[in-house]
């Protein structure tokens, strides 16, 4: 059923895949978080309780969802590698950890800028503020196991042994908030039968996340690119790849 | 528009320095992962292009002591 | 079958027990912390009943790092790992009686003094035991995940604080629900629901854990 996938296993295939689809998800990306942005900011109503101050929501629920989401990625490249002995997937799995570190400090960087007026405290100790914390050791536990092997090959199973490991983590995430049931608001968007948010604030929300989704993946993207650079730079496509990008730039 | 003013868009109702912090910081985290994807590519290419040259002139060098032996 | 099983936890015990000095190091360091810990909050009966449950659970947990070495980096660095692990013996099994031997060299002691930490930091009965029983249930889990983090970085040779960072966010769960199973033992609720879960995950870790370690080490040979 996957076969077709497995072609990509080889460096350069996944490396002209990767420059394929940079150009279109950049263009996602960037048209859908100034669409989102821009409506949610400026044309969205306030809300009735939180005024202005929940606009936040606009960067910081993406951030939130994607940022387990981005951890699954990860660690589904982690098993591929596992299971099917691909180093491309390695390549994936570590190209995705920062930006997935990234994307959960800009979850918890918002979400204690918007505490602090509704809450009145930058951090609280709520399950979900804690799970976001653990997410955030976890994306750091795969990054420096990662970097503390010199032989990457076997850094990369290690470090995908981690991200394996780690996963037990999303679900705990994911139920914290029913299990421990504190301070922090309950999911307004998943509830699919009544959204509990109104239309004209939820447009601009749903637009950013896909927008969200698409810069992660962009970024996923340009980094490995950069990381099958690094690690084929003896190969002849590489070095013939190097020298023509050399030759467009001094046109 | 919701915003009468540009000066009330700034203030937010209020909550403009959380706001705006937020949206800064995100945006600002962002901007530098594109940055660090685009400067790595830079370093990378950098480096292989030395590394490249560096083992032509082992070659040339090499072609050349060769010759020279040839000579003597 | 069995042979293997405890053959290799009878040579890890008295190895273990060779060395005296170093078997008792985690069990001062715990004495320490859970003497300077009144000292440093106060003496109030109160507020040491109400800290003193998270108080143990923490300082076992940092105990636990301090022995995590001697799982398997004597056994790595001088060469009797890979032998075990070339030998064609089932490694599972292997990995499960070193970690067995772990638990019981390290985690024993702790169980037995927890009583007299309980008097220590003035718990009530219901509460001493409820502490009792989710150190019970939630230590074989520590030492199975410590299994994971050093077979992970034994091949390290700088891996310092690596080992604990790996741990810490599978360790953060355990210690929400053992202390909040001292909790409500405090209030006098029923605490078998959070007993339950840390069981589960100790179920779910010692059917998982061991065969992670056991690639973990693989890799590490390399």
């Amino acid at each position: 059923m996957f076969m077709w996938l497995h072609q990509y296993a080889k460096t350069e295939a996944a490396y002209s895949l990767c420059n394929r689809l940079i150009p279109w998800f950049a263009a996602i990306s960037m048209g859908c978080l100034v669409t989102g942005t821009v409506w949610g900011l400026l044309f969205a109503p306030s809300d009735y309780q939180q005024g202005d101050a929940f606009r936040i929501i606009y960067i910081h629920v993406p951030a939130a969802m994607l940022s387990m989401s981005t951890y699954i990625a990860m660690a589904v490249a982690a098993l591929v590698g596992l299971v099917w002995q691909w180093r491309t997937a390695f390549m994936a799995m570590i190209a995705i950890a920062p930006v997935g570190a990234a994307v959960t400090f800009i979850a918890l960087f918002t979400g204690a800028a918007w505490g602090k007026p509704m809450w009145g405290a930058w951090w609280v100790w709520d399950a979900r503020l804690t799970s976001e914390l653990i997410l955030l050791f976890l994306y750091c536990g795969v990054i420096a196991l990662y970097c503390a092997f010199d032989d990457k090959q076997q850094a990369g199973k290690a470090a995908g042994v981690m991200a394996l490991v780690g996963v037990v983590n999303v679900p705990v995430i994911h139920f914290s908030v029913q299990w421990w049931n504190t301070l922090h608001q309950g999911a307004t968007i998943t509830r699919l039968d009544k959204p509990a948010i109104a239309t004209q604030m939820l447009w601009p929300l749903l637009i950013n996340i896909v927008g969200m989704a698409a810069f992660i993946f962009t970024i996923s993207c340009v980094r490995l690119k950069n990381e099958i650079i690094r690690r084929e730079q003896r190969r002849p496509w590489v070095q013939q790849l190097v020298h023509s990008n050399e030759a467009k730039n001094e046109l | 528009m919701n915003f009468d003013s540009f000066a009330e868009f700034i203030a937010m109702g209020g909550y403009g320095l959380y706001v705006w912090l937020s949206f800064g910081v995100s945006f600002s985290v962002m901007l530098l992962l594109v940055i660090a994807g685009w400067y790595e590519r830079k370093i990378l290419d950098k480096e292989i292009r030395q590394e490249a040259y560096r083992q032509q002139r082992i070659q040339v060098a090499r072609t050349q002591a060769a010759q020279r032996k040839d000579t003597v | 079958m069995t042979t293997l099983f405890y053959g290799v936890f009878k040579r890890d015990l008295a190895l273990a027990f060779r060395q005296k000095a170093e078997l008792a190091q985690p069990l001062l360091f715990l004495l320490i912390v859970i003497t300077l810990f009144p000292i440093a909050v106060g003496p109030g009966p109160d507020i040491l009943q109400r800290i003193g449950p998270g108080v143990i659970w923490v300082a076992a947990i940092l105990a636990s790092l301090l022995g995590m070495d001697r799982l398997f980096k004597e056994d790595f660095n001088d060469g009797s790992l890979e032998q075990m692990m070339l030998s064609g013996h089932p490694l599972y099994q292997l990995v499960l009686a070193k970690i067995t031997a772990h638990w019981l060299v390290c985690f024993i002691p702790v169980l037995l003094l927890t009583p007299l930490f309980s008097i220590l930091l003035n718990q009530t009965l219901t509460m001493a035991v409820a502490l009792f029983l989710s150190l019970l249930l939630g230590t074989p889990l520590l030492s199975l995940m410590a299994a994971i983090a050093m077979g992970l970085t034994v091949g390290v040779p700088k891996g310092g604080l690596l080992p604990s960072l790996l741990m810490l966010p599978v360790l953060i769960p355990l210690l929400i629900f053992a202390t909040s199973a001292v909790e409500s033992a405090a209030m006098g609720l029923s605490y078998t629901p959070q007993l339950a879960v840390i069981g589960a995950m100790f179920l779910v870790a010692l059917a998982l854990a061991p065969l992670a370690t056991v690639y973990a080490l693989k890799v590490s040979q390399h």
